[in-house]
């Protein structure tokens, strides 16, 4: 299949690495890749502070770009979910309204894809450790995509998956509200990190790098050496 | 920044540095989630209960004014006294005349969110008249003469030390860790101001159209006394209550029970129906029912967040809100605290006051999610936020924005601005954590991780070329 990826901005500048590993994963299993090289951003940023008509200026230039692919694969469920669910809903009668839905449409956030859209489960991984998955609420509530990264990580030889009992509750991060209001994100990072580290897991996994910089970011002050991984980086594993 | 948003900030920072009251929120939120899950696994199926409750609001909602006129027709058919309430001053003036003209003494009060909306206690006392709370939550509140901390469970925030340590101040009662002896020091209080009272106030959970009866679900029976001793029972009724059909509570009761407190249904259930009919042994001389609007109608006219108006007041929404949990419900400076609280407040009390309440939110959704009759609350969020914007963008911020857009729109400009950034990334540590750094929000409590020495789009390159 040819995929066209979309590599959040945040992910091309600080976690380059989980991009590389969705490429690894998509060939190894026989697909083709491509990467349009003028895609940048979402959008979220604005849409979640409001700014919608800014939102849209940037959704649309992205809008563009993928006008002729085939089907994208994003790495992250949060940008993801700002393409599928929040996109039909920012061009809502807007004369781009069938391309945001059409983009929306063949979009899909990498795990759902690889599970949903190929029926792949078995990726031929291998990771030894004990991990536990954190689920980003735009994955987990936006497109309801508790299930696939949990599926994927199953079959990965060597990695033994615990639930932490705070799985499904927020890390704080949410974009701009980390910073807006930083207490309250550290706050909600901190109950988390405490959930994290009751299951002795030496890895936290996600499909969502946002979440995990919050993660991360928490548990260095905390002077833990839990370690934060993409599912991509441990499903390129062999 | 507007003084609710200071306040709100202050209040934040203070509660969020607290460990120990986290701690009492987790542990009394525990419990809570056992039984919720236990009673909704009774439900032959929550989710088609959760679409049906949305399906009946919804209904009830969007034909308000067709089942009000029932109700309230068929409430008057009986006698009682019906009163529609623009806002919040004429509703407070209304009650309090009714208490003049009877020359009443005292007034006894059940649990009601919507009083507290238009601050009725405040507005009787100042007119001269004792009200005393009969919830015991709530009477623990008054007490310590603080708005609730949730609007089910108004003393969530307090250790039975904290109560018995009250109640020996203010009720003169022995020291004691045990429930039902502190249960036991406000009931015999409670009781003899039942006795003496010759007015009971009393909100509404429900407002059935079909048959003119409004439903009042409890557990302590303080309503029941509340509502039934004295002379003149005043039910004050946000518009949104009704439901269409007495059978509608077969539903809606238990839905309440289970989303609100973990139960499968409540141990009082009433129905009130007018006042003492001719024959009938007892029941209040006087039954005034006071519909309140309090800008309710402005929700209403919102298409997009109509259903708001589908609120049944069950609280769940703050039980999993990692918001409130970790602000509590004082933080919020509101009478409806949480989700709920931060969408409605806004058209109940101006959206440029109360913006900052949907701000301060992550989006996760879980009060979404939990929602029993299904009100969009988290998206919510996001259109209050859209349109605190429309009407008045925050100059810096729309700046910031715009800077943004362009470099967003622009590939060239947005990896050569990932070029400086990485330029400048090694001054960062001189200024961490100083008011010159820019990610000071971010680092004082976190670590932030470093641009990568090359970008996805760099390695993408390096590989093709390769």
């Amino acid at each position: 299949m040819q995929i066209s990826l979309f590599i959040p901005c945040f992910v091309d500048q600080f976690y380059p690495q989980v991009g590389m590993s969705i490429v690894q994963v998509l060939e190894r299993l026989g697909h083709t890749v491509d990467y349009p090289e003028t895609q940048t951003c979402c959008g979220q940023p604005p849409f979640n502070a409001g700014y919608w008509d800014e939102a849209r200026a940037v959704a649309e230039r992205q809008m563009t770009v993928f006008r002729d692919a085939k089907t994208v694969v994003i790495a992250s469920g949060s940008c993801g979910a700002m393409v599928k669910v929040f996109y039909p809903e920012l061009f809502h009668h807007h004369p781009r309204e069938a391309e945001a839905r059409a983009l929306a449409a063949k979009t899909f956030e990498f795990s759902d894809f690889l599970v949903n859209k190929l029926g792949v489960l078995e990726v031929g991984a291998r990771f030894p450790g004990r991990a536990t998955f954190h689920d980003g609420c735009h994955g987990l509530r936006e497109s309801g995509s508790k299930k696939p990264p949990r599926q994927l990580l199953q079959r990965v030889q060597g990695l033994e998956l615990v639930e932490m009992s705070e799985a499904e509750t927020c890390c704080g991060f949410g974009g701009t509200f980390a910073v807006k209001f930083p207490m309250i994100s550290t706050a909600m990072g901190e109950v988390k990190c405490a959930s994290i580290a009751d299951t002795g897991a030496d890895y936290v996994i996600s499909n969502d790098s946002s979440c995990l910089m919050q993660i991360r970011g928490v548990l260095d002050r905390q002077g833990k050496s839990i370690k934060t991984l993409h599912l991509a980086e441990v499903l390129a594993q062999t | 920044m507007n003084v609710y948003a200071k306040e709100f900030n202050e209040s934040a920072r203070r509660y969020t540095a607290d460990l120990r009251h986290r701690e009492l929120i987790q542990k009394a939120l525990a419990g809570y989630y056992a039984k919720r899950d236990e009673f909704k696994n009774r439900f032959q199926s929550w989710p088609g209960a959760r679409d049906l409750a949305a399906e009946i609001k919804w209904e009830a909602i969007n034909h308000l004014d067709r089942y009000l006129d029932e109700f309230v027709s068929k409430l008057e058919a009986r006698g009682t006294k019906v009163f529609w309430a623009p806002g919040a001053q004429e509703a407070r003036d209304y009650i309090v005349g009714v208490a003049r003209q009877h020359q009443v003494r005292a007034i006894i009060k059940s649990k009601s969110m919507t009083a507290e909306e238009i601050h009725l206690n405040d507005a009787l006392e100042k007119a001269g008249f004792e009200v005393v709370e009969s919830d015991l939550g709530e009477y623990i509140v008054q007490l310590r003469e603080e708005p609730p901390y949730h609007l089910v469970f108004p003393a969530m925030h307090l250790t039975r030390q904290q109560i018995s340590d009250l109640f020996h101040d203010k009720l003169g009662s022995e020291p004691t860790n045990n429930p039902e002896d502190l249960t036991m020091a406000a009931r015999r209080v409670l009781r003899r101001k039942y006795c003496k009272a010759d007015m009971g106030i009393s909100g509404a959970n429900f407002a059935i159209a079909e048959t003119g009866m409004i439903s009042i679900t409890e557990n302590e029976g303080n309503a029941r006394l509340t509502t039934s001793l004295p002379k003149i029972h005043v039910a004050l009724v946000g518009i949104e209550k009704v439901l269409p059909r007495l059978s509608d509570l077969a539903l809606f009761l238990p839905m309440l029970a289970t989303a609100g407190a973990g139960q499968s249904i409540t141990c009082y259930n009433t129905l009130y129906g007018g006042p003492r009919q001719p024959g009938e042994p007892d029941g209040p001389e006087e039954f005034h029912v006071v519909l309140l609007d309090n800008r309710r109608t402005e929700i209403l006219a919102d298409a997009e967040q109509r259903d708001a108006l589908h609120c049944i007041r069950c609280g769940a929404c703050l039980n999993v809100c990692p918001i409130f949990k970790n602000i509590g419900g004082h933080s919020y400076g509101t009478t409806y605290q949480g989700p709920i609280g931060s969408v409605i407040t806004p058209h109940l009390r101006g959206l440029q006051d109360w913006k900052h309440l949907s701000q301060a939110s992550s989006l996760c959704g879980a009060c979404t999610e939990t929602c029993p009759v299904k009100i969009n609350l988290h998206h919510h969020l996001l259109h209050n936020r859209r349109n605190a914007v429309r009407a008045q963008p925050a100059r810096l911020e729309k700046l910031i924005q715009s800077a943004f857009v362009l470099m967003m729109r622009r590939p060239k400009l947005y990896q050569f601005a990932a070029r400086m950034g990485r330029l400048a990334q090694p001054l960062q540590p001189l200024v961490r954590g100083t008011i010159l750094d820019p990610l000071r929000a971010w680092t004082k409590t976190r670590s932030f991780p470093p641009l990568a020495q090359k970008s996805f789009r760099e390695l993408w390159r390096e590989r093709k070329a390769s």
